[in-house]
């Protein structure tokens, strides 16, 4: 956020400074795919390895009419939130519980720092034969992915509370619950933000390996069999819909945290 | 929205200033005033009833002792300290920093257990934090995420008073610390002047029996702090509430108070109890009068003695 929120540019300027803000960016990537484009049809790289950006967009429109994109998209998603969703549901208690009382902490944190630093994938063998290769055992891995950095997060967020604003809960009486609702709650909101992010970013690589793995949809087994059968054209559908959509998630958090901070800048 | 804030900052300064000038705490126009339950004439004497038998706080012996949790060692902060505070008087402890006077107004606040003695508010011992009771910290320690009058209603709130009723009633208040206007800034958006203002509202709207104040202005520039002291003195003569304050500006305790305590240094001591006989309300060039500044190097002189001892100065 710039430092001035509270001037507002004439109309002019600001179309100006919106074209500034998201064309560079915009303008960067393009050329990187003119070059590329550029490079094969000149013969300079050989599709056969680097396929082409016209060449993607074809395959990608194709996939789409048949009907197999839809299908993995929606495999895939659904395994993400479901998993997703469930961290959530999971990871935020545990972290408060942890962070909030002490003798948890100590209980706890070792567990948590193990698992925390642990590459998730080194577990899925163990998944497949706990659940099976279908939904069960993706979903159980990117659960195990995104729920450490939210109870991490959480852990942080109510071991960071301000001592000052504690005492101030203190001496207007405050119950424990109060102190909770009050202050530490409000409190932590950047860090389940911080978390959220974090833990989509480790779940959307859950998704891709759990599918990677093993299994027969999503856009984790379109990438793998695409690349198994020298599809690179597919390989990079599969991976630019995965950059999107990650980009899009994150725009997202990132916007839910500005407005939920207002009050850091706000008048 | 900053231009809108700065404007009313500039008007909120001399406005107080003029108020303070004039020695009396004007209260707002009569057409945009809220009422405030305790409101009193401006210069009325305290009721009868204000006496030292009817203490609003009757320490007793008090000590209070530290012990380092990993050592177990024992250090004492304060040792031995007999006070009684009468309803509606407004008393000082001054004294070196760290010598403390602080852990004193912590412990009446109930957020230091003592040691030894006895601490008793209204008639019942101090155990805990309770409603008789609202501090002033030095930082005003305001909640960021919550606007102006959501900060003044937050001890209200603890209590449990429904939220009509405590914005009602924060209204006075707000009124009263001149935060008109702003009820609906953020802290981040105020400057550290009128955030000790939504500090000491949020303390006021409560209704306390005892006021405890631990070096509210220590940390705001002079001009702000002496604004401020003067508006105090203003909502103090208003309110006429049971104020402890801690300190470490001698003419603050002067101009404010009844009664002052020179505290020795650590293992605090009362060194000296000072009774304030200046005229109340007190007039705007109260501190050029002679027993002003006589007061103030008698204090002085004690709190030197005090650090000499120690090597402190």
């Amino acid at each position: 956020m710039s430092a001035t929120p509270a001037i507002r540019l004439p109309p002019g300027r600001r179309v100006w400074r919106w074209f500034l803000d998201y064309g560079t960016g915009a303008a960067v990537i393009l050329g990187l795919l003119l070059a590329w484009e550029l490079a094969v049809r000149s013969g300079t790289v050989n599709p056969m390895f680097s396929s082409s950006p016209s060449r993607i967009l074809v395959a990608g429109i194709d996939i789409a009419r048949d009907g197999s994109l839809a299908r993995h998209l929606l495999s895939s998603g659904y395994t993400f939130f479901v998993g997703f969703g469930l961290a959530i549901v999971a990871g935020v208690p545990i972290g408060v519980f942890i962070g909030w009382y002490g003798w948890a902490n100590r209980a706890f944190s070792p567990l948590v720092s193990a698992f925390y630093t642990t590459p998730r994938i080194a577990m899925m063998p163990l998944f497949i034969i706990w659940f099976g290769l279908g939904l069960g055992s993706k979903v159980a891995l990117v659960f195990l992915s995104a729920v450490f950095p939210l109870i991490v997060n959480m852990q942080v967020a109510m071991q960071n509370i301000d001592r000052d604003l504690k005492r101030v809960g203190d001496a207007y009486g405050a119950s424990q619950w109060q102190l909770f609702r009050t202050i530490a709650l409000p409190a932590s909101v950047p860090f389940l933000l911080t978390g959220l992010r974090l833990a989509m970013g480790r779940g959307l690589l859950g998704v891709v390996a759990a599918e990677v793995f093993g299994g027969s949809e999503g856009i984790g087994y379109l990438i793998e069999y695409a690349g198994a059968t020298f599809r690179i054209d597919v390989v990079f559908v599969g991976v630019f819909l995965i950059a999107l959509f990650g980009i899009a998630m994150d725009r997202g958090l990132y916007a839910l945290s500005r407005r939920l901070d207002s009050w850091k800048t706000a008048g | 929205m900053f231009r809108s804030l700065k404007a009313r900052l500039d008007f909120a300064v001399p406005a107080a200033a003029t108020a303070g000038a004039s020695g009396l705490y004007r209260p707002p126009v009569a057409g945009t005033s809220h009422a405030l339950p305790f409101q009193r004439q401006g210069g009325e004497p305290a009721p009868a009833g204000a006496s030292r038998s009817n203490g609003a706080l009757a320490a007793t012996g008090v000590s209070i002792a530290y012990t380092n949790s990993s050592t177990g060692e024992v250090t004492p902060a304060v040792s031995q300290i007999d006070l009684t505070v009468a309803k509606g008087e407004f008393v000082s402890i001054v004294g070196l920093s760290g010598c403390g006077k602080s852990s004193f107004l912590n412990a009446v606040a109930g957020l230091t257990a003592i040691s030894g003695g006895t601490l008793v508010a209204g008639g019942v011992p101090i155990t805990r934090p309770g409603p008789d009771r609202a501090v002033v910290f030095q930082r005003p320690s305001l909640l960021p995420w919550r606007t102006v009058l959501g900060n003044v209603i937050y001890g209200l709130e603890l209590q449990g008073i429904p939220k009509r009723e405590a914005h009602r009633r924060a209204a006075a208040y707000i009124d009263l610390v001149q935060l008109g206007g702003v009820e609906h800034f953020y802290p981040a958006a105020l400057s550290g002047g009128m955030q000790q203002r939504v500090n000491l509202a949020r303390a006021l709207v409560c209704d306390p029996d005892i006021l405890l104040l631990d070096e509210p202005f220590g940390a705001l520039d002079a001009i702000t702090r002496e604004t401020m002291q003067k508006e105090l003195l203003g909502i103090w003569e208003t309110t006429r509430k049971t104020v402890l304050m801690v300190t470490h500006q001698i003419d603050e305790a002067i101009l404010l108070s009844d009664r002052i305590l020179v505290f020795s240094d650590r293992p605090a001591r009362i060194l000296a109890e000072i009774v304030v006989e200046l005229p109340r309300p007190r007039p705007a060039n109260v501190k050029a009068l002679p027993a002003f500044t006589r007061l103030e190097t008698r204090i002085w002189e004690l709190i030197q003695e005090t650090a000499r001892g120690r090597g402190r100065l």
